[in-house]
């Protein structure tokens, strides 16, 4: 069936079979390999992307589903040719190693500072509970979170 | 990672949802956080989905005269922001999978699926909630002892849709707390338990206590709640009246690999008391 | 510029990952691509009778279905085992299985189809009629007169036996010791989890009958060889093997899987590109698992706590088949370090490797070391308990001194360097040890269950001398390649035989070969993971990558040097003696004459136009080393920690954690605390919350991360890192290795700490992982059997 829906500030209609997961759609459809996959049963946030403003885990939401919704994905997150800062913090703190779960990570990460400037570190690690790294033990995407808060609020 | 096939259909109206659930044999999708990871497996294939997630009637929480009425579509991030809930429900609510999952589970999906380690069911026997069916014949209600009948099996008929759940305002002498033993692989209830007392001149004069995560469904721990009405809201009391879960776990408590039935068992109490300590400390 | 070397410099790979702009295997697309999914055993062990795929490959999309006859019809053979101690009997292990299934997850055929999910669909209408068989999946009971035996080539489903020591001498000190600590220990099984799932995608061209396969893979020229001279038939010209960014690995993407035979048999098959990706329930069932072992040891030592002799036996699970490197892990890597950081003088082990119907089992972060530490530094801890001595004291008592290397263990290895007084100096001063013990103190006394962890542990790392390795029974030699290229206008090129996939490697090589030519790093961009790009080179495990592939930059980087300062000699007219190579700016000058200069990227100008060389000199600014290291290297660390454990619940809190390692030179420390950091977390994982677990029927119990705990942001303190450095001899660099070292210790010493916490009770020792319910059902024991 068709769906309409707007991925990154640009509009696409495409025909999709209903089983469609989002995330397939927007590999495979659209051919934005950013957000990956890493599990299949809801758990590791590989997949986070933003809905409608929320992230959520796209391997856990049918495309037809989300007809006429706006998705921001990783490659999306910044205007071309500039970092959010929450992609500045993960490169400054050394918040990724093997880079597979970061751009979920960083999608997840920065609506929790947007709903919650002033997480405590506490706060911060019971927040990324959706999102699983095997690398880093967390500890430097904690600080990348920390720091991003501070930058993002100070609105720069 | 695959779904099977299956068709859609987007219900407009409830009665639509119904009739092409009906017609179709399928079943409602609103948020798909039980359905769709049990069709990533393949553990689920439903033939057709119905889905309910644009019926924007059953989203959102409010009421009047001390009642709360909380939409089947409303996702457990709103019920956690909720600041007129009571506390072991936005609590619970805040504990179910993580905050990408909160955004987009319903209560209603949640509670429909009857998981027995869900949090919300356990939580919303504690606090006696109604919850709301229309099916084709009409619209009916069921409290919550009435509402979960097995593991994953509800007082919903095969075509019904639960359209909200009502429960009691909190009142200002009334305190309510969830406490929730973790699996530390799925973050689901080991063992979950609710409660909910009302302190009037330092005497409980009414208690709802729950238990989840150990039996095929949620349990109302009546022995607990016996132990609790009209004694003085003290330790001693509490110590006592937890100990009493033990009564209203039947031999049907389950085990798995991070907790057998054995431990579960021997949790329940001590889940029940903590629930129990900051729900009177709230209501005090 | 330059003086790269020990600088933090942030990632120079991190805007690709942090953009989404990743080139993981999964996400190539090829014009024509189709997609192939495996039929899997949902049984432990089966006779299979028969497979019917006709209605499969009716399915509208299905491009073709294959069985493992099929392959084997086809030419490709058995995949190898590339460790052979002398009486190993080798089970045949093919990519699909033919006649029986022997593990859950096995696979029986593959369906291509021109999308995935058609694929998926047509699984389900693929006929296989299994026989069941009864299955065995405990490492020790395998051997059993009457169990179920997996192959005709393994009776008693024996593998191997790997001895090393003197059992007679080690027996006969044990029974002079005062005290001996008897114990006996699970370490279980483990899914190593890297977040990328394994995926694999081929490409045939049929004119020139050459094969692309872009895999991920730790090692590619491995799998290359290894295709080429074993499993596939492929001449090794023929075939390119590429294995882009790799989202981790932790060694289970070292080895030689069969999905790397299946998807290329199909891609030359129906002449189109094939992808498989993984599922994450299929990794679980599939990429080879970690540890399982079932272990006893017995330490003697005198009444003063000085180590006398230590003798143990291991059985070792292999799993249903043997994986690329399986034997070596719980032999070669393990019973060698069971010296430990010590002068145990007499040292005795043995391991038995059996074969049980259970997914195949193979290096994991650490691989035999964390085993070894584990059980060393358990045992250690115990009889701290038992001899009333504090743990760091009684290791201290024990400690091969800094004027004793290189030391020769009675286990084989010889040490290179080493000051473990100073490496705990430094983790006691960090941890404020004292203090923590008085806390416990007081804690205990408020009845609280306040436990203090502490572990030395060293590994092997660098691996390592080809002639030793190959001589340990291993089929590879361990050295590793590193190539210079010089570009027209001094930008470099590097190709390194390594493999980055999260390690830095962009980074750190760069920062190495910027240091030894005087280049800005921005001018050196690192090459590594193509058969075709590349010389050939051995890959990234065993924290080898900068202890060997650094070794090999440096030594083309000596030849470059060489090469350009005989040029600036000849073209500034002065002796090649008295010229002086400036690494701090990339200049090349006249000794006292600085002005008589020449820059880097002149002479590589120069050399590209060839007109004015010195006599004889061929053009071009490019070399290639291999550096075969004359001995292993060998990081240690001292770890403390402490916990908190909940009466009531069993719940292990984690509140502290130090980590000093010893790993050598540092080339870059923020790579290298994220590795210490990233290790911990894996080891503390192991310790509390993760295991592979299967039933006693073989069904695999953790098949999803619903059911197999991983490590989450909330599960950790913030960790504390510290460092002491003694330089490695055996590499240019001085480096150890950092990346395995927090795993290894995280495991024990979180252990450690949890069985001090209970030590008051009279508990002695809990197998891992340390769950909540264990620890409650221990705590209830020791006061009196709860109920």
């Amino acid at each position: 069936m068709n769906i309409s829906v707007a991925v990154n500030g640009k509009s696409y209609t495409r025909d999709v079979e209903p089983r469609m997961l989002l995330v397939h759609f927007i590999r495979d459809v659209l051919g934005l390999t950013g957000t990956n996959i890493g599990c299949d049963t809801s758990q590791c946030g590989a997949c986070t992307v933003h809905l409608d403003g929320m992230s959520i885990k796209s391997c856990t939401t049918l495309a037809v589903m989300v007809d006429g919704a706006d998705i921001t994905t990783i490659e999306g997150l910044a205007p071309k040719g500039n970092l959010h800062p929450m992609q500045k913090a993960f490169w400054e703190e050394h918040g990724l190693q093997c880079g597979y779960c970061t751009p979920g990570m960083i999608m997840a990460s920065t609506k929790l500072v947007e709903n919650n400037p002033n997480m405590s570190e506490s706060e911060i690690r019971h927040g990324l509970e959706g999102n699983i790294c095997r690398c880093t033990g967390y500890q430097n995407i904690v600080k990348a979170v920390q720091s991003a808060s501070k930058e993002m609020a100070g609105g720069d | 990672m695959y779904p099977p096939k299956f068709d859609y259909h987007k219900a407009n109206t409830v009665q639509e949802a119904i009739s092409l659930v009906k017609e179709s044999d399928g079943k409602f999708i609103a948020g798909g956080h039980s359905l769709i990871p049990a069709m990533n497996l393949r553990l689920a294939d439903p033939g057709t989905l119905v889905d309910i997630s644009r019926l924007n009637d059953m989203k959102g929480i409010g009421g009047g005269n001390g009642v709360i009425s909380i939409g089947a579509l409303t996702t457990h991030a709103m019920v956690a922001a909720s600041e007129v809930l009571p506390d072991a429900l936005t609590e619970a609510a805040g504990m179910i999978g993580d905050p990408q999952v909160r955004n987009r589970g319903t209560v209603g999906g949640n509670v429909a699926h009857a998981d027995p380690a869900s949090d919300l069911p356990t939580v919303l026997m504690a606090l006696r909630a109604s919850f709301h069916m229309t099916s084709e014949s009409g619209e009916r209600s069921a409290s919550s002892d009435e509402f979960f009948i097995d593991l994953f099996e509800t007082a919903l008929g095969e075509n019904d849709v639960l359209t909200s759940i009502s429960l009691a305002e909190e009142g200002a002498n009334t305190g309510s707390s969830y406490q929730k033993l973790f699996n530390p692989a799925s973050r689901y209830a080991m063992v979950g338990a609710a409660a909910q007392v009302t302190i009037e001149n330092g005497t409980i004069t009414a208690a709802g206590v729950a238990v989840g995560g150990l039996t095929p469904k949620a349990t109302r721990a009546s022995s607990v709640e016996a132990a609790l009405v009209g004694q003085p809201a003290n330790d001693a009391t509490i110590a006592s009246a937890a100990a009493a879960v033990a009564n209203d776990l039947d031999d049907e408590v389950m085990g798995d690999i991070h907790a057998s039935a054995d431990y579960r068992r021997m949790m329940a109490p001590v889940f029940v008391r903590r629930a129990l300590e900051t729900a009177v400390s709230r209501a005090s | 510029m330059a003086n790269y070397m020990g600088k933090g410099i942030k990632r120079v790979e991190d805007p690709r990952f942090i953009q989404g702009q990743g080139k993981y295997v999964a996400n190539l697309q090829i014009y024509g691509m189709t997609h192939a999914a495996i039929k899997r055993s949902p049984y432990p062990h089966a006779k299979i009778n028969s497979i019917d795929t006709a209605e499969a490959e009716a399915l509208e999309g299905v491009l073709a279905v294959f069985t493992g006859q099929d392959m084997i019809d086809g030419g490709v053979g058995p995949i190898p085992c590339g460790f052979t101690p002398p009486d190993i009997k080798l089970p045949p292990h093919y990519s699909l299985a033919v006649d029986k299934v022997r593990h859950v997850g096995d696979g029986v055929a593959v369906v291509v189809a021109e999308t995935a999910y058609i694929a998926y669909d047509a699984l389900d209408l693929i006929e296989v009629d299994y026989e069941p068989l009864e299955a065995i999946v405990d490492a020790k009971e395998a051997m059993a007169d009457g169990a179920p035996q997996l192959h005709e080539e393994t009776p008693n489903n024996l593998s191997f036996t790997w001895p090393i020591g003197n059992e007679e001498e080690v027996n006969n000190a044990l029974a002079q010791c005062d005290h001996v600590v008897e114990v006996d220990l699970i370490n279980q099984r483990l899914i190593p989890n890297a977040m990328e799932p394994r995926a694999a995608v081929a490409q045939w061209d049929g004119a020139m009958e050459n094969l692309t396969l872009w895999t991920t893979s730790q090692n590619p020229h491995t799998i290359r060889l290894l295709m080429s001279a074993f499993t596939f038939g492929i001449p090794e010209h023929k075939l390119r093997v590429i294995s882009p960014d790799v989202g981790g690995g932790f060694g289970s993407k070292i080895f030689h899987y069969a999905e790397e035979l299946i998807v290329p048999f199909c891609a030359r098959a129906i002449g189109r590109p094939v992808k498989w990706v993984a599922t994450r329930s299929e990794a679980h069932l599939t990429d080879a698992h970690g540890r399982d072992h079932i272990s006893r040891a017995k330490m003697g030592m005198t009444k003063d706590g000085e180590f006398q002799a230590l003798h143990i036996e291991t059985y070792a699970n292999m799993g249903a088949y043997l994986s690329l490197f399986a034997p070596m892990i719980p032999t070669a890597l393990y019973h060698t370090l069971m010296a430990g950081l010590y002068k145990t003088p007499l040292i005795y082990g043995i391991t038995y490797g059996t074969m049980t119907n259970t997914t195949p089992v193979d290096a994991y972060r650490g691989a035999g070391r964390p085993e070894a530490s584990y059980l060393l530094e358990r045992v250690i801890d115990i009889a701290s308990h038992d001899l009333g001595i504090d743990p760091i004291e009684l290791r201290r008592k024990n400690f091969i001194q800094p004027d004793e290397f290189p030391y020769q263990t009675p286990v084989a290895l010889i040490y290179d360097s080493g000051d473990y007084d100073g490496v705990f100096d430094e983790a006691v001063k960090i941890a404020d040890y004292d203090k923590m013990r008085t806390e416990q103190s007081s804690a205990r006394e408020e009845g609280r269950l306040v436990g203090v962890g502490v572990s030395g542990c060293i590994e092997a790392s660098g691996a390592g001398p080809s002639a030793a390795v190959v001589g340990l029974g291993a089929a590879i030699g361990l050295y590793e390649s590193g190539a210079i290229r010089v570009h027209p206008t001094g930008k470099i090129t590097v190709l390194t035989g390594a493999h980055s996939h999260g390690q830095g490697h962009e980074t750190s090589l760069a920062q190495i070969v910027g240091d030894e030519l005087g280049v800005p790093i921005e001018d050196i961009e690192i090459v590594h993971g193509d058969t075709e790009k590349l010389p050939y080179g051995v890959g990234t495990y065993a924290s080898r990558s900068m202890a060997v592939g650094g070794g090999a930059l440096v030594m083309s980087a000596e030849k470059i040097r060489d090469k350009v300062t005989k040029i600036a000699a000849h073209q500034l007219e002065a002796a090649v003696e008295d010229m002086v190579y400036d690494r701090e700016n990339g200049t090349i000058y006249v000794k006292g004459a600085p002005d008589k200069s020449k820059a880097f990227a002149e002479i590589a100008f120069a050399v590209t136009l060839a007109n004015n060389l010195p006599e004889g000199m061929e053009p071009g600014l490019e070399e290639t080393s291999y550096f075969d290291p004359p001995n292993f290297t060998f990081p240690n660390s001292a770890h403390i920690c402490q916990v908190e454990i909940d009466k009531e619940s069993g719940e292990v809190a984690l509140q502290d954690y130090i980590a000093v390692d010893d790993v050598g030179n540092i080339i870059n420390p923020l790579l290298v605390e994220g590795q210490i950091v990233g290790g911990v977390a894996q080891g503390v994982g192991q310790a509390l919350w993760e295991h592979g677990a299967y039933d006693e029927n073989g069904q695999l119990l953790s098949g999803s991360f619903m059911d197999y705990a991983m490590p989450r942001a909330d599960g950790f303190p913030g960790i504390q890192v510290g460092r002491t450095i003694t330089p490695s001899p055996s590499n240019p660099l001085g480096v150890k290795g950092a990346g395995e070292m927090g795993t290894i210790a995280g495991t024990v010493t979180v252990a450690n700490a949890v069985m001090d916490a209970l030590a008051p009770l009279g508990i002695r020792h809990i197998d891992l992982p340390l769950t909540a319910q264990k620890i409650k059902a221990a705590i209830d024991a020791a006061n009196g059997g709860g109920d």
